[in-house]
C-alpha cells in the first residue's frame, strides 16, 4: 500500500530537531533509518501528520571512546556498527547482535535510534541495551536526560520518550577486562523476527570467577526482558563449573512469553532455555574482551 | 502532503522533480522517472525486488522516501549493463548459470550483487550469499543464483592472483 499523506520537514541540526518536535507535537514522527517506520507507513499502522527527517544530521552519526562508556550516535547505521572498530572493543555483543538486525539492504539505511526508540519486544538492540546496562540520553527542547535502558521499556512499542523527545545517543558502559559476550536467536528464515533470542554478558575475573553478568531476552515479553534471577546466581561462581541448565532454566523463568501463529509459549520457553544453555556456553568458552 | 522540489542523479543523469513527500523511491524512480527496471512486490521490505544503490550502498527503495533521496547518487539495474549492451559480469554469471526465470526478483538481485562487487574488496562468496538472504525469488529455487554467486567469487579470486 502507499502511505497516508504527511508533510515532511528536514531537520538541519539536532536543536532544529528538537524544536520541531516541540512545534508539531504528539502527531509528530522522527524518521531515522525507516526501515520500519516506512513499512508502518505503507500498511497505515502509523499515520503521523509530520515526519522530522534527521538523516542530514552529521552530529548525530558515530561512535565515540568516553571515559568509561561508549557513546553511539542515533544516527549511527546498523552496517557501520558492525564495522566499527571500538564497538568490537568495547561491546562486541552489540556487533554480533547486529548480524541479526533485518538484512543487508535494511542495515544500509536502519540506525541504532531508530531500533531502540521502536521498541519492537522480538528485535535485538534493545535486548541488547538492557543486557549490557546501557544508557539512553534523550534530547527535547528542555534539555537532556538520560535513563537506563532497563528502565526505558514500558510495553511493546511503548518507551520512556515523551512528546518533543527524540534519542540523541546510546551509551554503553565498558565492561571489565575478560568479558565474553554472546549473542543468538531462534528465527525461521534469516533477518525475521526472533521467536526468541538471547544476550549474554560475563565478566570473568583472572582466576576465572564471575564478577558481573547481564543476561537481555528478546521475543520472550512484552519488553525486552531481563533475566535478573541468573544474573545474580551467576555472580560469585565459577565460570568452569557452571551448572548451565539450571543457570538457563532460571533465565526462562524471568521470560513473560506469548502465543502467536509462530510460536507457542511452551515452545519459546523450551527452544529459549536451550538457546540460553548454549550461548551461555559459547560465552564461557570465548576469550573475552581485552 | 508537503510538495518537495528535489534533484537526484539517477545513473549519471540528473533528474528535477517536484514529489509529494509520501512519494516512496520505488514510486518516483517508476512513475516519474520511468525507470520501470526496479521492481515492487511487497512495498513493505520483505522481498528485495526493490533494491537500488543510494550512494553506493544497496537500499530497498520501497523504504526510502523520494524526498530524502534529494542530493542523492542513484543506481538503477537500467545503469548496471554497458551503453553498447554489453552485460555487467554480475548479470553475465546470472545469465550463465540460469540465476533467473521470470525476472521478476532479478534487478534486486543484480543491484544486490553489483553493490558488493564493486565495494573493491574482493567480497566472499559467504558475505554475497548472506547479503541476498534479503531477497526472495519465487521462480529459480536459488541454485542457479548461488552457481553465479560462487562463481563472482572465483572471479574475484583469479583476479587478484
Ligand atoms: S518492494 Fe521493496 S522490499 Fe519488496
Ligand atoms: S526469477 Fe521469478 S521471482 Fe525470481
Amino acid at each position: 500500500m502507499k502511505p497516508a499523506a504527511f508533510d515532511y520537514v528536514v531537520a538541519t541540526s539536532t536543536d532544529d530537531a528538537v524544536s520541531r518536535l516541540a512545534e508539531f507535537g504528539e502527531d509528530a514522527r522522527v524518521i531515522a533509518g525507516g526501515q520500519s517506520l516506512v513499512p508502518m507507513l505503507a500498511l497505515r499502522l502509523a499515520r503521523p501528520s509530520v515526519l522530522v527527517d534527521i538523516n542530514r544530521i552529521a552530529e548525530l552519526a558515530g561512535t565515540k571512546a568516553e571515559g568509561s562508556s561508549l557513546r553511539i550516535g542515533a544516527m549511527t547505521r546498523q552496517n557501520t556498527i558492525m564495522q566499527d572498530a571500538l564497538v568490537g572493543k568495547h561491546a562486541p555483543a552489540l556487533a554480533a547482535a547486529t548480524r541479526l538486525v533485518g538484512h543487508h539492504q535494511t542495515r544500509n539505511r536502519g540506525t541504532i535510534g531508530g531500533s531502540i526508540a521502536l521498541g519492537e519486544p522480538a528485535s535485538e538492540y534493545p535486548a541488547t541495551a538492557v543486557a549490557l546496562g546501557a544508557q539512553i540520553e534523550l534530547r527535547s527542547k528542555g534539555g537532556t536526560r538520560t535513563i537506563p535502558a532497563r528502565d526505558f521499556y514500558e510495553a511493546a512499542y511503548t518507551t520512556a520518550i515523551k512528546t518533543g523527545e527524540m534519542i540523541h545517543a546510546v551509551h554503553f558502559p565498558h565492561w571489565p577486562q575478560g568479558t565474553a559476550m554472546a549473542v543468538d536467536e531462534i528465527a525461521r528464515r534469516p533477518g525475521d523476527f526472533a521467536l526468541t533470542g538471547i544476550v549474554v554478558a560475563l565478566a570473568i575475573d583472572a582466576g576465572g570467577k564471575i564478577t558481573r553478568a547481564g543476561i537481555g531476552w528478546f521475543g520472550m515479553a512484552q519488553t525486552p526482558c531481563v533475566a535478573v534471577q541468573a544474573e545474580k546466581a551467576l555472580v560469585g561462581q565459577s565460570a568452569a563449573k557452571l551448572d548451565i541448565p539450571a543457570i538457563a532454566a532460571l533465565a526462562v523463568a524471568d521470560t513473560e512469553p506469548w502465543d502467536d501463529i509462530h510460536a507457542t509459549v511452551a515452545y519459546r520457553r523450551i527452544v529459549g532455555g536451550r538457546l540460553a544453555a548454549r550461548v551461555i556456553k559459547k560465552a564461557v568458552a570465548m576469550k573475552g574482551i581485552a | 502532503m508537503s510538495d518537495h522540489n528535489i534533484e537526484s542523479r539517477i545513473n549519471g543523469a540528473v533528474y528535477k522533480k517536484t514529489v509529494p513527500a509520501r512519494r516512496t523511491l520505488a514510486d518516483f524512480l517508476r512513475q516519474d522517472c520511468n525507470l520501470t527496471g526496479t521492481h515492487i512486490g511487497c512495498e513493505h521490505g520483505v522481498c528485495g525486488a526493490c533494491t537500488v544503490i543510494v550512494d553506493g550502498v544497496a537500499v530497498r527503495s520501497c523504504l526510502m522516501l523520494a524526498v530524502q533521496a534529494d542530493g542523492a547518487d542513484v543506481r538503477t539495474v537500467e545503469g548496471v549493463a554497458s551503453q553498447d549492451g554489453t552485460l555487467h559480469r554480475v548479470q553475465q554469471v546470472l545469465h550463465e548459470e540460469h540465476g533467473l526465470q521470470c525476472g521478476f526478483c532479478t534487478p534486486g538481485f543484480v543491484m544486490t550483487l553489483v553493490s558488493l562487487v564493486e565495494r573493491g574488496d574482493n567480497v566472499s562468496e559467504e558475505e554475497m550469499k548472506a547479503a541476498l538472504s534479503g531477497h526472495i525469488c519465487r521462480c529459480t529455487g536459488y541454485q542457479g543464483i548461488l552457481r553465479a554467486v560462487k562463481k563472482l567469487a572465483t572471479q574475484n579470486t583469479t583476479a587478484k592472483a
